[in-house]
């Protein structure tokens, strides 16, 4: 694929410019929407791209638009930037050197649920991301592009930014919304969905920055255009935060349904030092360990495979082991990671992940017995199922897949 | 009536009103399904995951809707591949639920082995023992042994205060967010919250003083582990070493439900003592609520300066005697003084206390009044409120005005009721002459100055366009009034104002409709329906008077003007708890029993007649208030008095037997007994709910009143009203030593624009004269109250009885502190 979507920076330098980017024909796409389309004729180009949300959840978008209630108003948009999840870094570089493709990409989504305030929610890390993003905002909005009265039409878009604090469960979209209203970020009961009653209890649709980023494209192209990359199933490119033991660590975008292979070895660059490729965390700290066997490197990434193999795609941010790495290593830094970030509101993950992060610090400094690792798997099928938000369900699957597939790892940790 | 739900518990076919959660479904068929967040009186949130059970719900085919069915024509039910929570998830038709399968009771081991992870093994110290839910769940469904290292074990602080009422266990405590939820929704004081996160997230208050809520020990009761304990109950006694002895709130006229927990003990030398009040559970009353004052002030019967001998004047000196001694030198004087005769009694005194009183005036044919500076009771028992009446009932369509009633300070629970049905979506109007903490709440809010409440009153029914139409039309009319800001002329105009709209309107004479007093003690409506009213020239009856039979009053005390009228009367015989400035005074002191210690019955401003039990056995040497008329009786030769509480009530109430005032009726949510998990530690309620009292018919109809004169302010004066303060120095609260912290630090409360016209800040003495006397107090800046008027808080040291002219208002100079 030569013609990059979403990564467009890459080709064209300087497109973090307004200038420029309108240069290479940015926001004519938002001008043809507000005048020209209907907010439902919006909706439904991106219900038939089959897009599905970047964010990890991969729910269809169009479809999640469609939820909301048309007899409830006002509606919201919620970007969410709160890429917190280890591995994961696309959205930061779309922010940096692409902002105004995603930008767009969120008034093409105010204006298909007919939103008239959006927000973006920064993790409190990108406090500086938020200060350019701010500074953009005016920037559109002294040029028409944002505001009242959109190119002569009644349609109004003000864009809000709001800056976290630091937590990684405010990217659940439920506990960020009560970050933005003010109060902890613990997430909600559902039902009710936000489709319904989500930001100030009115209808909200909530995307990731690289979801919105797709947008301009769809609305441009067309939703043929969209799908001629990735599968039936899984349609468009999508960017594959690549780290740990490679050698062309980076963002890179591909057709859904490239291989781990081809990410690995053909972008990538292979393993360090060349040494043997171990296993495959495909979604970040919250994944399911893929053990890397010829089997596995030729699966498509995309939805459906993934999840197929018990590995689910998520945000895609791939991380690599190799046999240098020591999975009981791995594993005690995402327990630790789940353990720091858990908001404590339901009993399983907040005294399971506490619990868990003993054990792996135990077995990791050699100070456990052989009845530590069986505790640890026990410890984290407890938690199974239990939990109240998603933080708490995948924080277990690190530890689950790899007792499963590298139980040796973690009984060379034990005293001999 | 709402839509039936039909399901199965358990394989037990329950029928519940659509919307009711999984959880109260099963508590009402008499199936537990363990829980820690839940409450039924606190919105779902699933946190514990303590609830998590089965769910199957009939399927459905997707394309055509159609039932899918079993081979036998049953309906196929899905179960879903998780468990749920049954306190967010509500019923469905044809549910299936299962909490008693091995799935369901090892992921209840599972939760209770987390739980229990870091919770402390505190039980041998932990006041919850023996009625903790943790424990009782534990047994129950938890593992015997804990796989966790102990060393391991989070550490928290201890023991740590949230202000000077509630300890705080941060080890103990399982975040299941009750006391927070508590506080923000039911309670409007959200001064505690959440801090941190994970591991760390833990209970913090945010108010100064700390846990700043006169409804903080609610949370105690219904935190399911030791992590919230009253500093009053603490490392006091073990649950099942108490006796619960059921009670009413003796502080204000909403008649509580409690119980007093009792324990004879060696270490008060072998008395019978209350360790702590619970709440009893009474769903028309105050459901399973208390304020903090109820709840905490009980030690006053226990203090050393409690009288426990009669006292005799002889040769000037106030001397111990015997009763004998000292009844017969009373009964002499009573016979003596005749018809001159004038008796005040205490609207803290039960029906039977004041229909003894009222006897012996009946038969000396002398006058008795209730000592009481707030008017209305004669119309309260013709339009109050009557069989049937329970504000939990109002919701949209009914009405309720509150005027002249700063309600959370003169009675907390009435305020939370009437939050609570304005938020169920009854139509609230309040109007007052200052802001109070209900006026959030209301749809209509009207503002007047002191001295204009019958106008107001007159207007909202009248001219007020949003108002009038809604007052006329309202499917139900109640009408709180009190005395902020009013003495007994205004109040007594008020309640005839509002008397005389409500007969107007159509809204009295049935359920639900009609006038509730915010009377200042608990028992001032049992006193106007047995027709014990205020004296509105007080004053003068006592100068007239040969002699005064006080019942539980201190007019010396209150205020410099009895105080001289007081002086000047032959004699005076006083019935009291301890040595008072009336009581110092006295001819004859006589050493009465505290509310704990004797029976009776009060009637609630609701117009509710309630059983009052006795907690303790009474005081050495005292005698009930009502023991001492009927012997006073006695002596001046009438019939004595009969002894049993039935024969006493059937001669205050012949309309009703007592034994109706003790029936119960199931109550929903039933909380309380064995199951201290679903809704926390507050009793069953076993005792009786109480009964209305019908309405009193009479010829006399409320007429238009005038309105009382405006005070008259000379050049200089600014207007000094009375108000009521929850924490004032009342009697009953200057012996409690727990809520010294909350008391109010002076008795005088101005603007902030007042202050600095006067060159006051917070804190100094401000000195004005009242009605000729002198007074200086601590001032009190506030906001929350008309510029040209000062606040004078009852028993807080002022008298204040009636709005007034205060002169001389001065500030103490800055000059006399010195140069710097």
């Amino acid at each position: 694929m030569s013609d990059l979507i979403l990564l467009r920076h890459r080709d064209i330098p300087g497109l973090n410019q307004l200038k420029t980017y309108i240069a290479n024909g940015g926001f004519e796409t938002w001008k043809n929407v507000v005048t020209a389309l209907k907010p439902d004729d919006v909706l439904n180009e991106v219900k038939n791209s089959g897009l599905r949300g970047r964010g990890g959840a991969g729910f269809p978008t169009g479809v999640k638009w469609s939820f909301l209630p048309k007899t409830i108003w006002p509606h919201y948009v919620v970007c969410n930037a709160d890429e917190s999840e280890p591995g994961t870094f696309k959205d930061r570089e779309l922010m940096e050197f692409n902002p105004y493709q995603f930008l767009e990409g969120m008034m093409i989504a105010s204006y298909a649920v007919e939103a008239h305030d959006a927000y973006i929610y920064f993790r409190g890390e990108f406090a500086e991301i938020e200060r350019k993003i701010d500074e953009r905002i005016d920037e559109l909005t002294s040029k028409g592009y944002l505001g009242d009265n959109l190119f002569g039409t009644s349609y109004s878009l003000r864009i809000h930014t709001h800056l976290g604090a630091g937590a990684y469960i405010c990217g659940e979209e439920t506990a960020l919304l009560e970050s933005i209203e003010g109060r902890m970020g613990q997430p909600r009961l559902r039902p009710p969905f936000p489709a319904v009653a989500g930001l100030f209890d009115k209808p909200t649709v909530i995307n990731n920055v690289e979801t919105l980023a797709n947008l301009p494209y769809i609305l441009a192209k067309g939703a043929e255009c969209f799908r001629e990359n990735g599968t039936p199933k899984s349609p468009g490119t999508k960017i594959f935060s690549l780290s740990g033991r490679v050698k062309n660590p980076g963002n890179y975008e591909l057709p859904l349904g490239s291989t781990f292979r081809e990410l690995i070895f053909k972008h990538g660059g292979g393993i360090l030092n060349d040494a043997k490729i171990k296993a495959i965390m495909p979604a970040g700290a919250s994944s399911t360990l893929i053990p890397a066997t010829e089997e596995m490197l030729d699966i498509p990434m995309e939805y459906e495979a993934t999840s197929a193999v018990g590995a689910p795609l998520g945000s895609a941010s791939v991380i690599v082991l190799d046999e240098t790495v020591n999975v009981s290593r791995l594993v005690n830094s995402t327990v630790h990671f789940f353990k720091h970030e858990s908001c404590g509101k339901c009993t399983p993950c907040r005294e399971g992940t506490y619990w868990m992060s003993h054990i792996t610090e135990r077995i990791e400094s050699g100070k456990a017995s052989k009845e530590d690792i069986d505790l640890l798997q026990t410890v984290a099928s407890q938690m199974q199922n239990k939990c109240f938000c998603a933080l708490g369900e995948f924080s277990i699957m690190a530890v689950l897949s790899g007792i499963t597939h590298f139980r040796a790892d973690f009984e060379a940790r034990l005293e001999k | 009536m709402g839509k039936q739900i039909t399901l199965k518990i358990d394989g037990r076919p329950v029928c519940v009103p659509e919307g009711v959660l999984i959880v109260d479904a099963a508590k009402q068929a008499g199936i537990i399904i363990p829980v820690f967040c839940h409450h039924p009186k606190l919105e779902p949130v699933g946190m514990c995951r303590m609830c998590l059970v089965d769910i199957g719900r009939p399927q459905v085919d997707r394309a055509t809707g159609a039932p899918v069915l079993n081979d036998d024509g049953t309906p196929k039910i899905g179960f879903g591949p998780k468990l749920e929570t049954a306190c967010t998830t509500p019923v469905s038709e044809g549910m299936v639920v299962w909490g008693a399968t091995e799935k369901v009771m090892a992921a209840r081991k599972d939760v209770l082995e987390f739980l229990l992870t870091s919770h402390p093994l505190d039980c041998p110290v932990c006041d919850k023992g023996g009625e903790c839910p943790l424990q009782n769940q534990t047994m129950a469904f938890g593992p015997a042994t804990s796989r966790f290292i102990l060393d391991e074990k989070n550490h928290a602080a201890k023991h740590s205060p949230l202000g000077e009422l509630i300890f705080l266990d941060r080890e103990r405590c399982i975040q299941c967010a009750r006391c927070v939820r508590f506080q923000d929704q039911v309670v409007d004081d959200p001064v505690i919250g959440f801090y941190q996160r994970g591991r760390n997230l833990e209970i913090n208050t945010l108010s100064e003083p700390g846990f700043d809520s006169i409804f903080s020990g609610n949370t105690t009761d219904i935190c399911p582990v030791g992590a919230l304990t009253t500093t009053d109950f603490h490392f006091g006694a073990r649950p099942w070493e108490l006796t619960h002895k059921p009670s009413i709130c003796s502080q204000c006229p909403v008649g509580c439900n409690l119980t007093y927990d009792v324990r004879r003990e060696a270490k008060s030398n072998g008395k019978t003592v209350i360790k702590r009040v619970m709440p009893r559970q009474n769903e028309e009353v105050n459901e399973i609520w208390l304020c903090d004052k109820g709840r905490f002030t009980y030690t006053y019967a226990e203090s050393p300066e409690r009288l426990h001998q009669p006292l005799l004047r002889k040769d000037g000196d106030l001397v111990s005697v015997s009763w004998k001694e000292a009844l017969n030198a009373a009964s002499e004087k009573i016979r003596a003084a005749g018809n001159n005769l004038v008796t005040l009694a205490s609207g803290r005194l039960t029906n039977e206390d004041l229909y003894a009183a009222k006897t012996l005036a009946g038969v000396t044919n002398s006058k008795l009044a209730l000592y009481s500076n707030m008017g209305g009771g004669e119309w309260a028992t013709r339009v109050g409120l009557s069989a049937g009446s329970n504000l939990g009932d109002l919701k949209k369509g009914s009405v309720i005005l509150v005027i002249g009633s700063n309600l959370h300070q003169e009675a907390p629970l009435w305020w939370l009721r009437v939050k609570q049905a304005a938020q169920r979506g009854t139509t609230l109007i309040v109007a007052n002459a200052r802001k109070t903490r209900l006026d959030k709440f209301a749809s209509f809010q009207r503002r007047y100055n002191y001295g204009e409440e019958v106008e107001t009153l007159r207007s909202l029914f009248k001219d007020d366009k949003e108002t009038a139409d809604l007052l006329a039309n309202a499917e139900n009319l109640v009408i709180f009034y009190g005395s902020d800001g009013m003495g007994l002329s205004h109040t007594s105009a008020l309640a005839e104002t509002c008397a005389e709209q409500l007969v107007k309107t159509r809204h009295f004479g049935r359920t639900n409709n009609g006038l509730v007093p915010v009377w200042q003690h608990a028992n001032d409506q049992g006193a106007a329906e047995l027709g014990v009213l205020p004296d509105a020239n007080l004053v003068n009856t006592i100068n007239n008077a040969m002699g005064l039979y006080l019942v539980g009053v201190d007019p010396v005390g209150d205020d410099p003007l009895l105080k001289d009228a007081v002086q000047r009367a032959g004699f005076v015989i006083v019935q009291e708890l301890f040595l008072t400035e009336t009581a110092k005074l006295a001819d004859v002191v006589f050493p009465a029993q505290a509310a704990v210690e004797r029976s009776g019955t009060y009637v609630s401003g609701e117009r509710r007649v309630q059983y009052v039990g006795a907690a303790v056995p009474a005081l050495e040497g005292t005698k009930p208030d009502k023991g001492i008329l009927s012997e006073i009786l006695e002596g001046i030769g009438q019939p004595a008095l009969p002894a049993t509480d039935k024969e006493w009530f059937a001669l205050a109430f012949p309309a009703i037997e007592l034994a109706k005032l003790r029936e119960v009726k199931e109550q929903v949510p039933a909380i309380g007994g064995r199951d201290a998990s679903y809704g926390g530690t507050a009793s069953k309620n076993t005792f009786g709910l109480g009964v209305h009292l019908p309405l009193v018919s009479s010829q006399n109809v409320p007429a238009r009143c005038a309105a009382p004169a405006k005070t008259k302010l000379n050049n200089g004066d600014l207007l000094a009203v009375p108000i009521t303060c929850l924490y004032d120095h009342g009697q009953l609260m200057d012996y409690t030593p727990l809520l010294e912290k909350r008391m109010e630090p002076g008795g005088i409360a101005i603007h902030p624009a007042q202050a600095l016209k006067l060159d006051i800040t917070d804190g100094q003495t401000l000195k004005i004269k009242l009605n000729g006397e002198d007074f200086s107090s601590v001032v009190k800046i506030n906001l929350e109250q008309p510029e040209d008027v000062l606040l004078i808080a009852r028993s807080c040291g002022i008298p204040s009885s009636a709005p007034t002219g205060a002169e001389n208002i001065a500030s103490e100079s800055i000059k006399e502190r010195g140069a710097l």
